[in-house]
């Protein structure tokens, strides 16, 4: 009930106002990080040095189980802070959960992929194309497993002090964070997945 | 029972599927030329994005949304000019020698 009329618990204090804007701004300066890995992997993405190719090397299926997985991972969180503005602990810390395991099931599939194209005869050294790939896939996946952890450390600070102003305030500033993860992964796999394999 | 149906994480889950599927099938079976293929699917990322920051992340809410909202347009319009830049300096010759 309160959490429809009055204002969320997230930014219930000037401290968490500022906060939340502080980490948009970060945010702000993550796409700018990663526009300049992009643009890295747009100018090099046909330098293959003589190995493999992104048509030699992709497969729609694992592709589109990684896309899955983050997206829905990118969902349950949302319903996470859903729960969490009801004041729903325990429904809150399923949710998250379950975001988790999605996470954690991206990674899996993302490491595995990776080892499938150094077998393939893809790793950084191969190409400039192969440096370009691996970087820009490489911090995405940083950022998710950072993230990971991020979000095991908030569950426990929410088990042992419940829903307060501050573990709420943490959790959306988690969420807003793994949401951009997802972001990024959109354009991974609109043009450099997707663009590689037409 | 719930007290509120979270609509907008499932309205923008749903949109976010059905735009996934629908990039894919237009890159992979359809018979566009590249570069349309790319514009296409390249405007349907950018829609996905927006909804993702506006149904997902509540960009649009908090008493600081009108910040938010230049820092986020500001950010993009750097990404832009980062991405589109580097590609027309370094594919159109200029850098060849």
């Amino acid at each position: 009930m309160a959490s429809q009329t009055s204002t969320p618990l997230e930014y219930s204090t000037k401290q968490n106002e500022m906060n939340i804007l502080g980490f948009w701004i970060f945010l702000g300066a993550e796409i700018v990080l990663f526009s300049t890995l992009f643009a890295t992997y747009f100018v090099l993405e046909q330098s293959h040095a003589g190995g493999p190719t992104q048509g030699d090397l992709f497969i729609l299926k694992d592709v589109l189980i990684e896309t899955f997985l983050l997206l829905t991972s990118s969902f349950t969180m949302g319903l996470a802070i859903h729960q969490m503005r009801d004041n729903n602990k325990s429904a809150m810390l399923v949710w998250t959960i379950l975001t988790l395991l999605l996470g954690l099931g991206f990674l899996y599939f993302e490491i595995n992929e990776f080892i499938h194209y150094v077998h393939e005869g893809l790793t950084m050294q191969t190409s400039a194309f192969g440096s370009a790939f691996f970087t820009l896939l490489g911090t995405h996946g940083l950022h998710v497993s950072l993230g990971i952890g991020w979000v095991v450390l908030l569950i426990i600070q929410v088990l042992r002090r419940g829903i307060t102003a501050v573990t709420a305030r943490k959790f959306f500033i988690v969420s807003l964070y793994w949401h951009f993860l997802d972001v990024v992964w959109i354009f991974i796999f609109t043009f450099v997945y997707l663009k590689g394999m037409m | 029972m719930k007290k509120q149906f979270p609509l907008n994480h499932v309205v923008g889950f749903i949109l976010s599927v059905v735009l996934t599927i629908f990039a894919v099938f237009i890159a992979l079976e359809t018979d566009f030329t590249t570069t349309i293929k790319l514009w296409i699917i390249g405007a349907f990322a950018i829609f996905q994005a927006f909804v993702q920051l506006i149904m997902f992340m509540h960009m649009t809410e908090g008493k600081a949304k009108v910040a938010n909202i230049i820092n986020i347009s500001y950010s993009i319009f750097l990404a832009v000019v980062i991405v589109a830049g580097s590609i027309w300096i370094l594919t159109t010759g200029h850098a060849a020698h």
